[in-house]
């Protein structure tokens, strides 16, 4: 289940921020490995809730720093 | 004259509704093609002009695909010319102080593409789902921003606006920022991409545009008896500006001198050009004198001349009595249509190109001239380039609220 989610959200780095699928593993942070701007963590929250129906609060956002971080709350989050 | 009076141009770029370059668009002009078209999108059904001149290259196209989703069209297309003047300059390599590095960057409209566009999702999704990135994208400044981030200047970067004289404008602050030695090099130009409905419609109700819809290729007639409006056009334009003498020093190619620049209002109506052209005329003196020229030295003239009834004689009456009736005029944006806030660069470019290659393009579908006493009296090139052999050219921008720039360029 959470590999279903981590393709999904590589899906949406690739597309939002020019992330290589394969870059988008648990441990990398988004900011300091992968080089996303704040901007683009809003994009990815807007696209993370189009594709798994899940919203995350400005104030989540904020604690979320790894893809894992992203993966766990979508997968505590999910319907 | 003290150094820093003298200003040359090194680099060039263009991406235009004749080609995605300078070369290909300087070719098509001079082979008479036409980057005008109609529109077969479902909207444009009732609009009574139907008429534009897309890029004939997707600036997209050109950019790494993340970089362009957060670029507005007009900054994809700025960014896109400015990199290929900043190229050709050989200035990247030239080992400027980026602090020494400035940017002047003007655009009629800014990102109406985004602003547009995104108030669409708002009606549609809602606030939520409105882009990070609107901002950033329908700023004005945008498309200088966005330039002088590619070319990492940090001397300053400013975004004139002028309607229709916001290119040229640029080229004119440019000029000063190295006259007073705030920057060394400046990257300058205009960019503009509004292509859409709404702009359309808004032309459209103040009876601006051409509605000769049939025949998209003889739509824009300036100076032509049966000129009824402009034709929208998309695209960017820039120009490097440096000291000549380091410009020398460093052994670069220098196309022209940016010899002077004049600028009046017209202090006559917000939209409607003066009849007889007062501030235009006012405008040309103004950089004859600044280029410490007269009348007699100027060869050629690239004319704002936008197809409509009324600009298109108040300027001929403004060339007629500042130039005289010896030089060449052109109007380019009868191939191009009218770039606005692009147009001033874009033509800034043709004319040091006509100086360059001591050409001058046609003007297109000026079959019949105008009556008018001006029109008749100036040596308007049409049908085919005529060569020629000039040392002084000048390139006319005027824009709504009564804005007037003219640019004197004069031989390397």
């Amino acid at each position: 289940m959470s590999e279903d989610i981590q393709a999904g959200l590589a899906e949406i780095l690739e597309e939002v921020a020019g992330v290589s699928p394969a870059d988008a593993t648990p441990e990398k942070s988004f900011t300091e490995d992968l080089d996303v701007d704040s901007l683009s963590m809003v994009e990815i929250a807007t696209e993370v809730e189009n594709k798994f129906g899940v919203a995350i609060p400005d104030d989540e956002l904020a604690n979320i720093k790894t893809v894992g971080d992203a993966i766990t709350f979508i997968q505590k989050n999910r319907g | 004259m003290s150094t820093n009076d003298d200003v040359v141009v090194t680099g060039l770029g263009a991406t235009t509704p004749l080609g995605g370059d300078v070369a290909s668009t300087w070719e098509a002009l001079l082979a008479g093609r036409s980057g005008i078209s109609r529109i077969t999108d479902d909207w444009v059904a009732e609009f009574p002009a139907q008429l534009v001149a897309r890029m004939a290259v997707d600036p997209a196209e050109k950019l790494d695909r993340v970089r362009a989703r957060r670029l507005d069209r007009s900054q994809q297309a700025a960014v896109v010319a400015a990199e290929e003047a900043w190229r050709s300059s050989g200035a990247a390599d030239a080992g400027v102080d980026p602090e020494r590095i400035a940017v002047v960057i003007g655009t009629g409209i800014g990102g109406a593409l985004t602003l547009l566009g995104q108030d669409d999702v708002l009606e549609e999704k809602g606030p939520k789902k409105v882009s990070p990135f609107t901002i950033p994208m329908l700023m004005p400044n945008g498309p200088a921003a966005a330039v002088g981030l590619a070319v990492g200047a940090k001397g300053g970067v400013h975004a004139p606006v002028s309607a229709c004289a916001s290119g040229a404008e640029a080229i004119r602050w440019g000029l000063d920022l190295i006259r007073f030695d705030r920057a060394d090099v400046v990257l300058v130009g205009g960019a503009e991409a509004c292509v859409h409905p709404l702009p359309m419609a808004g032309f459209a109700a103040m009876r601006a545009m051409s509605t000769r819809n049939d025949e998209p290729e003889r739509a824009s007639r300036p100076f032509d008896k049966g000129r009824d409006g402009f034709v929208l056009g998309e695209g960017a334009a820039a120009l490097v500006l440096e000291r000549g003498d380091a410009a020398r020093a460093r052994g670069a190619t220098i196309h022209a001198r940016l010899a002077g620049a004049g600028a009046t209002a017209d202090g006559y109506d917000l939209v409607a050009p003066h009849p007889e052209g007062e501030g235009a005329g006012r405008a040309i003196r103004a950089a004859l004198r600044d280029a410490g020229l007269t009348q007699a030295d100027v060869g050629h003239v690239n004319a704002h001349a936008t197809s409509t009834p009324v600009g298109d004689t108040a300027e001929a009456a403004a060339i007629r009595g500042a130039l005289g009736e010896h030089v060449l005029v052109t109007a380019t944006k009868s191939q191009t249509g009218h770039l606005l806030g692009a147009a001033g660069a874009l033509e800034a470019v043709f004319t040091i190109l006509a100086l360059r290659d001591q050409i001058v393009p046609a003007t297109a579908n000026l079959d019949d001239p105008d009556d008018d006493a001006a029109v008749q009296a100036l040596d308007i090139v049409r049908r085919e380039p005529r060569r020629a052999s000039f040392s002084a050219a000048v390139n006319d921008s005027f824009g709504f609220g009564g804005h007037n720039i003219a640019l004197v360029f004069t031989t390397a």
